[in-house]
């Protein structure tokens, strides 16, 4: 052995432990450890963003609260003037969005596609069923001049139809339908927002997963977006009943 | 070479000799034992979906009834239990990691803090003696 060889052949070198012991799969970032610590993260992630939402939905929750406490007449009266079966409906499409959501992050860890898309494709469908209900919701309500604004007319609060059961509100009562109305454009229409917002991540989603990215183990995505949907799922099961629910008898 | 690269995309990991690399399974897929890959069955999906129409159906049912001043209540006791179904099974939470269960709670307990410090401003100021 020359001296030579050792000088042009240098020492191997060092590989740590960890990138020695295995293989890593192809969705792993190399700042990580493991597969299983990643994904520990990205769902940590996710939840912390989900808590802003908690904060950004709770401001809204609290401002009816205050509200509905201060003139809880005109928002029975408000309330009742929402279409309640339409509602009801949106609240069943909603959750059973949300389980075929569950679906799909099911269809992933099993690792099939096939599955997946159908799950994928069945949340978009019941996503845009869910829209498509609260847009003749906000149409009614145009046409009736219960949005709030310089066209809003109060008239249907202060002399209630003949065959309505409603109480009839003193027109100072009657106005403060407004601010009933105010947050149920806010909070529906922002929820609605998050779900449209949701379907696009839906289509992308579903146009990555046919070539099976993410039934090849890579669940993440698919299951960081299923706490997302969850989550719009949740503001809604609240939103039900405040809004559409306060004195139905 | 190319025998050393154990392809990601193959369901059982293999190590150059073609040998199972179950052990070191880095996705830790095949490791029924652990807890942060629980997969939460259909059959489970399908019990919290009838769970969450029946709140439903009874959220409806219970405001059609006047109970004085137990409607408003009886609607949030039904909402706060739908959403902890979702939560635990729909969200996993039940299956997660301590760090999770602890992020989760911490944020909805901050959040009732802000409601009830907030609530405890408007109860307690001297309405109508300024």
């Amino acid at each position: 052995m020359s001296i030579a060889s050792t000088i042009t052949h240098p020492p191997e070198p060092e590989i740590h432990p960890s990138h020695d012991v295995h293989e890593h799969p192809f969705y792993q970032k190399h700042h990580f450890e493991t597969a299983e610590q990643q994904r520990e993260a990205a769902s940590f992630g996710m939840w912390l963003f989900l808590l802003t939402e908690i904060m950004f939905f709770g401001g809204l929750f609290f401002a009816y609260l205050l509200y509905r406490n201060w003139y809880y007449e005109a928002f029975v009266s408000a309330s009742n003037s929402l279409n309640m079966p339409l509602g009801l409906i949106n609240t069943i499409v909603l959750i059973s969005s949300s389980f075929t959501m569950a679906m799909g992050v099911w269809s992933a860890e099993i690792r099939n596609k096939k599955y997946l898309q159908i799950s994928l494709i069945a949340t978009i469908v019941l996503g845009f069923v869910f829209l498509g209900i609260k847009t003749v919701e906000y149409h009614d309500k145009f046409v009736e001049h219960h949005v709030p604004g310089a066209s809003f007319d109060i008239k249907d609060f202060v002399n209630p139809p003949k065959d309505s059961l409603e109480k009839p509100l003193t027109v100072d009562m009657a106005n403060k339908t407004q601010i009933y109305f105010s947050l149920y454009f806010a909070m529906t229409g922002v929820h609605a927002l998050h779900m449209i917002i949701g379907i696009a991540i839906l289509f992308v989603l579903l146009w990555k997963a046919r070539t099976g990215l993410y039934t090849t183990g890579y669940v993440q995505p698919i299951e960081n977006f299923g706490l997302y949907w969850h989550f719009v799922d949740i503001v809604w099961i609240f939103l039900f009943p405040f809004l559409y629910l306060i004195n139905r008898h | 070479m190319s025998d050393h690269q154990a392809t990601s995309h193959n369901l059982t990991p293999v190590d150059a000799h073609h040998d199972n690399l179950d052990v070191h399974d880095p996705a830790n897929i095949t490791n029924p034992e652990h807890v942060a890959h629980h997969i939460v069955s259909p059959a489970v999906y399908g019990m919290i979906f009838g769970v969450l129409m029946v709140g439903t159906l009874l959220t409806v049912g219970a405001s059609m009834v006047n109970l004085g001043h137990f409607n408003a209540p009886i609607a949030i006791g039904i909402a706060v239990t739908k959403a902890v179904f979702v939560v635990l099974f729909f969200m996993h939470v039940k299956y997660s990691s301590r760090l999770v269960k602890l992020t989760v709670a911490a944020g909805f307990f901050t959040f009732l803090v802000l409601v009830f410090m907030s609530l405890l401003d408007y109860v307690s100021r001297a309405w109508g003696q300024w």
